[in-house]
């Protein structure tokens, strides 16, 4: 997908860095510009468009992957951070966990949904984070234009695991006497 | 599944080997001419192919209603950012750096950047007022019977600009195949771009074939600019003799993209006692910018609904839109008819007010009654009832309680204001008059081999949901499951005309050209419309298996626009049936406001509409919360930086969208009267939710905080400003009273 920069074209901003990292699972050995974001190296240097350019400034998510299991805006982040560390996108993801954004209306136009998933994976992962926060919250680094955002909100509560403790799901699962 | 899991292809996603990537240089100057244009030193400018207005082999403009927008300035730029050089580079990265070190160096000419006030001769430059459309609507005698009414109230808002942050930024693909110039990208309106192309390269249909990808969101905003980039792609295409990819990244959108017109809407209004409407006076302004773009059908949009749900026998709508050398506004979901409730509505508060009546009753008594007119005389027959709509939005927000309760709360309450806030509106479906008889849109419905049929319509799919809707439309239509159903991608080549994704009419309109044309197919195969499920599939598999020639012909049904017989139109007088249907909505607000920050939250959105039959409830949800998203974040955060008719704050870090935890749980209801020249029944929708929320919310505000809630965006700074301004005001009477008690 990347045509080569040709030197000579412009100043490269510095001298080329070599970078190994885990990419979804696989070992992956690059030598990118000083300044490249891991947002291009995805997208343009490994052919991974899933992950999505929404604003580059990191406002609206849409670039959302995990690093080391936790959300990242790979355009915030330059490609030689990454060096030994363990990288996720979306393509990463499992389809059966993707069900319920599916049937609730959570995605319209698509743009947002790459990183939305990759949030609502990282919350669906990790329900202990409903103690101290709420789904609205914890969903605000993805910026969506379409939805208004209840049908997101919604798919993360049905996407969550039904047994667990102290969840904003388990709480509306259990019905009064049950405990 | 394909938008899940990041494997759908926007236009940035496609793989196409060795293109070039493409950049804009643009106009620093709001108004001038074009003095030289010089490549910065210590770049080899050889390696980059350069295009000027002198590539252009047809008309240098591109194409909608006018000529008058060039494709590349030539001598003289009428705006900032205007699109002067096109360069394209084997690298994504060089050439956008590259294009910033190209100057173009402009000789000013005076320049227009308000709109509200009068041009110098100087600065006149279209026509011999600037005035890019006027149009007048009269019912009865408003002088007459304003200077009859007992009460007179009178009114002036402001509405900001809006930008449209579609989380995909616009893109667009072009190359040469065996002579043919392929467009491919993210759109609204691929026969637009023909239309746009046509004269700009010299070509006809057959060598221009434009094709939608995959369209992260529209609302709007890629109804007429895809076109510019399209043209600009096209061009550095034919120079380089090489695919071009010309994306913008979201400073570019943001800041060189149409917008939402920023209005202002004056109000006289005169009312009896009771609160009966006897004559509304008005008047409305829009920014056109720099070119006409769409600028006269979104006057025309603002100035049929700027009148209301009302039933009311003296009218008269003066409408302007005016020409500034600002970035062109052009369509955004809504299209004038936000700006024109935004006024109607916060207005008829006023007048409430004035009267001492519930805001809610006063509009219970004008809402009209089958049988009464609108302000372009179209009598309203459809068998709703308004007040039933009405009805149904105060009781899902326990208004009358509600508001009581809120005011004894306030009064105990010194750091935090809350308030309630309502809207009545309406929101005509389809193109305005004869549009949809002058689009002539058509629908083909064509057999498989398989025994399956293909829609083929210019309809796009943007996350609305138009692959659901005719799938659905047409396996009900033909007792097909959805599994044979396929809906053909949007390309030029083969899909007919089936007029633009816009104005709220897929569903209603080519969906219901959908429905005829399957029953055309019924009709080649001598099959009745009672013909169903397996027995058309048999029948279709048999055309290809018994036609015995070697290529078969294809089996296509198809459908062209016929206007509804109800539906009488003048466009000089602007009289008759603006809209074969309208939808009908009330929604109520709650807000909260921090005195200590200004800050408003909405803790509370209810809203209740009739849009005809809902064809798939998830989808028609999803169409009126994300538009009441929209609207309320019009309403309070958006808020368009302007310096020399350019958008200073072109970015997500300071022009601000809500985010999950900015809004509150969006409350959907709806009423369904079929309407019977829509598919199975529908109205349009897609536009309607971004009506009512704004004037919603600043009524709202009104009632929380009792200031002038009259220009939006209400960001806290001018709440603040509202607040210091009440505050200066009830000093200065309270002086007053203190200067005559001494006296």
């Amino acid at each position: 997908v990347t045509a080569p920069v040709h030197a000579g074209d412009l100043p490269a901003t510095g001298p080329a860095i070599a970078v190994r990292f885990h990419l979804n699972g696989a070992k992956v050995a690059v030598e990118v510009d000083p300044a490249e974001r891991l947002l291009e190296t995805l997208r343009y240097r490994l052919g991974l468009t899933g992950t999505k350019e929404g604003c580059a400034e990191g406002e609206c998510g849409a670039c959302t992957v995990h690093l080391d299991g936790v959300p990242a805006n790979s355009c915030l982040v330059l490609t030689f951070q990454v060096e030994g560390r363990r990288v996720e996108s979306v393509e990463a993801l499992d389809e059966a966990a993707l069900e319920p954004f599916l049937a609730g209306g959570a995605t319209q136009c698509g743009a947002c949904t790459p990183g939305v998933v990759m949030t609502a994976a990282w919350i669906v992962g990790h329900p202990e984070l409903l103690e101290t926060h709420r789904i609205r919250e914890l969903m605000a680094g993805n910026l969506c234009r379409c939805t208004g955002y209840d049908g997101i909100i919604e798919s993360v509560e049905t996407a969550l695991p039904r047994e667990l403790p102290g969840t904003a799901k388990a709480a509306r699962d259990t019905a009064p006497g049950d405990a | 599944m394909a938008k899940l899991t990041g494997q759908e292809r926007y236009v940035d996603d496609l793989p196409i080997g060795d293109h070039l990537w493409g950049a804009t240089v643009r106009s620093p100057s709001p108004r001038g001419r074009i003095r030289s244009i010089e490549f910065g030193p210590g770049v080899d400018w050889s390696r980059f192919t350069i295009v000027t207005a002198d590539d252009i082999p047809g008309r240098n403009a591109v194409f909608l209603m006018e000529y008058d927008q060039p494709a590349l300035a030539d001598d003289r730029v009428r705006h900032v950012h205007e699109p002067v050089v096109l360069l394209a580079h084997p690298s994504r990265d060089v050439v956008r750096r590259a294009a910033k070190l190209v100057a173009i160096h402009v000789d000013p000419e005076p320049a227009v950047l308000d709109f509200c006030a009068p041009p110098t001769r100087e600065q006149i430059q279209h026509g011999d007022d600037n005035v890019f459309k006027r149009i007048l609507i009269e019912k009865g005698d408003v002088e007459d019977a304003l200077a009859a009414a007992p009460i007179v109230v009178e009114g002036e808002y402001f509405t900001g600009a809006q930008e449209h942050v579609y989380l995909e930024t616009q893109g667009m693909l072009a190359y040469v195949e065996d002579g043919v110039v392929v467009i491919k990208g993210s759109m609204q309106c691929p026969y637009y771009v023909v239309k746009a192309l046509k004269p700009l390269l010299g070509r006809d249909e057959s060598g221009l074939r434009v094709i939608q990808t995959a369209t992260g969101g529209g609302f709007g905003g890629k109804e007429e600019y895809p076109s510019t980039i399209a043209a600009h792609a096209a061009l550095l295409a034919l120079k380089s003799g090489r695919p071009v990819k010309l994306v913008y990244d979201r400073w570019e959108d943001m800041a060189v993209t149409t917008k939402r017109h920023p209005a202002r809407i004056r109000h006289r209004t005169g009312v009896d006692e009771t609160g009966r409407l006897l004559a509304q006076d008005i008047e409305i302004v829009l920014d056109g910018g720099a070119y006409v773009t769409l600028s006269p059908v979104v006057l025309s949009r603002a100035v049929i609904h700027a009148g209301g749900p009302y039933a009311c026998d003296n009218v008269r709508i003066d409408g302007r839109a005016v020409l500034t050398n600002a970035v062109p506004f052009g369509a955004f979901r809504g299209f004038g008819a936000p700006q024109a409730f935004f006024g109607l509505e916060r207005h008829m508060d006023g007048v409430a007010s004035r009267l001492g009546l519930d805001p809610a009753e006063l509009r219970r008594r004008n809402l009209i009654r089958d049988g009464q007119s609108t302000a372009t005389s179209q009598t309203i027959r459809d068998g709703v009832d308004r007040e039933e709509v009405l009805d149904l939005a105060l009781r899902m927000s326990g208004w009358a309680e509600r508001r009581a309760e809120i005011e004894r709360l306030n009064a105990a309450d010194p750091l935090v204001k809350r308030g309630l806030g309502l809207a009545t509106f309406h929101h005509g479906a389809g193109f305005t008059g004869n549009g949809e008889v002058m689009l002539e849109s058509v629908v083909h419905v064509a057999g498989t081999p398989d025994g399956g049929v293909e829609v083929r319509a210019a309809s796009v799919e943007m996350g609305q949901g138009t692959t659901t809707i005719f799938t659905q439309l047409a396996a009900d239509r033909l007792g097909l499951d959805a599994e044979r159903v396929a809906i053909a991608q949007p390309d030029t080549h083969r899909v007919p005309d089936s007029g633009p994704s816009v104005a709220s009419r897929t569903a209603m309109v080519v969906g219901h050209l959908v429905e005829r044309a399957c029953d055309d197919l019924r009709r080649h195969l001598g099959l009745g419309n009672d013909a169903r499920g397996e027995v058309v599939s048999a029948a279709i598999r048999a055309w290809y298996d018994d036609d015995g020639r070697e290529t078969p012909t294809e089996l296509v049904g198809e459908a062209v626009y016929v206007q509804p017989s109800h539906v009488e139109w003048d466009e000089e007088t602007y009289r008759g049936d603006a809209y074969g249907a309208f939808a009908w909505a009330a929604y109520v607000a709650e807000v909260e406001v921090d005195l200590r920050t200004c800050e408003t939250r909405v803790t509370d959105f209810v809203t209740a509409q009739e849009v005809g039959r809902v064809l798939n409830q998830t989808l028609a949800r999803g169409q009126i919360q994300g538009g009441v998203a929209q609207a309320i974040s019009w309403a309070l955060l958006e808020d368009v930086c302007w310096k020399d008719g350019a958008m200073q704050n072109a970015q997500l870090t300071n022009y601000i969208i809500p985010t999950s935890d900015d809004l509150p749980s969006i409350r959907v209801a709806f009423l369904e009267v079929p309407y019977e020249h829509g598919a199975q029944g529908a109205k349009g929708i897609g536009e309607l939710p971004m009506d009512g929320p704004a004037p919603a919310i600043a009524n709202a505000l009104a009632h929380a905080l009792g200031v002038e809630t009259d220009r939006i965006p209400l960001t806290p700074e001018r709440l603040l400003a509202e607040l210091d301004r009440r505050a200066a005001s009830a000093a200065e009477t309270g002086a007053d009273a203190g200067r005559r008690a001494a006296s």
